[in-house]
């Protein structure tokens, strides 16, 4: 079975939003998105010790993403597809979402899987564009999956209790971050992650037209970046010992107890 | 500007928050429309009219029985070039963020999510959107329409209007890939016990209190404090708690006059359960937690030594 795995790089810590282009600042060391190692985590757990399985890592970003798409491959993903082109920067979910569905489109994989959000934009939002626009059934925010008899069976949780969810396959799948516990790379994963296969794909190269992509493609804009919402005092006190004592203290305060 | 609000529904009730956005929608003048989708729905068109929507498309198919996103969007998709809404509008769910999502795909529409609030600025429609764990506040727009905009939880209460709405009944039509995937169970759990939702104090655990064994010091500072416990959605998929006790997007939305939250790092999906709380107490030990950002006073430290003896101390004062 052919697995891919849409992951995201993320700086690490995205603090600011650039009041110029008004895109957030990701200036920071990249990273892979933390939820999407879940993906993996459960990409390489379906897969097991399946000679003919194969786990593929499809981003989009910048060509210095690479670096934290490797830790995928660390873990032990088999090779990354990174599409890589300044026209596609300042996407949004239609430019990326069609993007990211042309890479996918071309390796034909049996199952997409996605993990729970991406923590910069908080977005929780891709999978389900990207089902639409491959034509796949879509099973998301999945704590439980097991695959058999070409289907896929997704135990997930909504507002009102636990659904299960099955599709055949092809389908398209996002997991919770509750799903499993992510193995971290060995240093021989590590070691060996340099030598897999790490391809960077042009827009062109997929077929997605220039209007498409970037800011052309996008449908969204941002106006304006303003302070922090309204919010009342917080404090924060580190505990010496009398971390109970003062929390009775301001309860008492605050006419909570 | 005519705006159409995807209506959600549970067990022959419109949700909440979906009522909440319909009313919102009929303050941004232009029509208000509602769309129901499902089986055995059309008795709750009259509840939308009630609520401020002049017109209630119900599209009622047993295809459209279990609530799975993508026949949703066939009938969005379909209805909304048909007639052809401004703005479509939907409270933020675990459904909804599927549905509209896939419909900014199918018609190439931009959409804008976990809005807290919509205006009219300048003739054009503005988003806020909180952003960096609600540190900025963003005023997001759409280049076209239709425009997309998923809303988040509890932002906005419903308006009743006692309006009554005209009423139509909508073509469904499903595309091959949409139907199947299939509903095999849902097991919809009742909660035991006092409800989280009424109780006036709360104590919540998280996967800082590092296994289920230790919820017995939430629940012993509960039991002083006379209150409830609750839980977040990592250690209630993980099996440490019920179901019933959960807090979050995907759990309750709880306004306790106290909440305390132990061992919890207080991500946005637990946030918007919890927000409304009037004094919120947080014990983690991470410094960097982000509940650290929005609790009332937070207390870096570690909880097996803080907790028990918060819990001592609560007592002594209520025996006193």
């Amino acid at each position: 079975m052919k697995i891919a795995v849409c992951a995201k790089v993320v700086p690490e810590q995205a603090r600011r939003i650039d009041p110029e282009t008004k895109r957030l600042d990701r200036s920071g060391e990249p990273t892979l998105n933390p939820f999407d190692t879940n993906a993996v985590e459960e990409a390489l757990r379906l897969k097991g010790d399946g000679a003919d399985a194969e786990v593929v890592l499809v981003s989009l970003g910048p060509e210095r993403a690479l670096d934290a798409l490797r830790k995928a491959l660390a873990m032990g993903a088999d090779r990354v597809v990174l599409v890589s082109d300044e026209a596609a920067a300042g996407s949004d979910l239609v430019a990326s979402s069609y993007a990211l569905a042309r890479a996918l489109e071309r390796e034909q994989s049996e199952l997409v899987l996605f993990g729970q959000q991406a923590n910069d934009s908080d977005g929780a939002v891709m999978w389900a564009a990207v089902a639409d626009r491959l034509r796949r059934p879509l099973i998301s925010q999945v704590a439980e999956l097991t695959v058999s008899d070409g289907a896929v069976r997704g135990k997930r949780q909504t507002e009102f209790g636990y659904d299960v969810i099955e599709a055949p396959l092809p389908a398209v799948v996002a997991v919770s971050d509750a799903i499993n516990e992510p193995r971290y790379p060995s240093l021989k994963g590590i070691m060996g992650a340099k030598k897999k296969p790490q391809e960077t794909v042009s827009l062109g190269e997929l077929g997605v037209e220039p209007e498409r992509a970037g800011e052309s493609g996008s449908r969204t804009e941002v106006y304006a970046v303003g302070g922090p919402p309204p919010r009342g005092e917080t404090q924060r006190i580190e505990d010496d010992g009398s971390g109970a004592e003062k929390i009775v203290e301001f309860l008492l305060g605050r006419k909570a107890l | 500007v005519n705006t159409l609000v995807f209506l959600e529904h549970h067990e022959g009730e419109l949700q909440k928050d979906s009522l909440g956005v319909l009313g919102k929608a009929a303050q941004l003048g232009g029509d208000a429309s509602a769309l129901i989708a499902g089986s055995g729905v059309e008795d709750l068109a009259a509840q939308a009219g009630r609520f401020g929507a002049t017109k209630v498309y119900v599209a009622d198919d047993p295809a459209l029985e279990a609530p799975l996103p993508q026949p949703r969007v066939d009938v969005l998709g379909e209805l909304i070039q048909k007639e052809g809404f401004g703005t479509v509008l939907f409270a933020a769910t675990v459904l909804t963020a599927d549905v509209a999502a896939a419909l900014s795909a199918r018609l190439d529409a931009g959409l804008n999510w976990d809005l807290v609030d919509l205006a009219q600025e300048d003739g054009k429609l503005v988003g806020k959107r909180p952003a960096l764990d609600d540190t900025v506040y963003v005023d997001v727009g759409w280049k076209s329409e239709p425009r997309l905009a998923l809303i988040r939880t509890g932002t906005f209460e419903p308006v009743e209007t006692g309006g009554e709405a005209d009423v139509e009944k909508v073509d469904v039509q499903l595309e091959d890939f949409s139907t199947v995937a299939t509903m095999i169970e849902q097991a919809h759990e009742e909660s035991e016990g006092p409800s989280i939702e009424d109780a006036d104090v709360i104590v919540a655990g998280g996967r800082g209190l590092g296994g289920p064994e230790n919820f017995a010091l939430v629940e012993e500072l509960a039991k002083a404090l006379g209150g409830a416990v609750a839980a977040t959605r990592a250690v209630v998929d993980a099996g440490w708690y019920p179901y019933s006790t959960q807090v979050g997007q995907t759990g309750k939305t709880v306004s306790p006059r106290l909440y305390i939250a132990v061992g919890i790092s207080g991500a946005i999906q637990h946030k918007v359960g919890m927000q409304a709380s009037n004094v919120i107490v947080a014990i983690n030990k991470d410094p960097n937690a982000p509940i650290f950002e929005y609790a009332d006073l937070g207390v870096v430290g570690d909880l097996h030594e803080i907790v028990p003896k918060l819990t001592e101390l609560v007592r002594q004062r209520r025996a006193a």
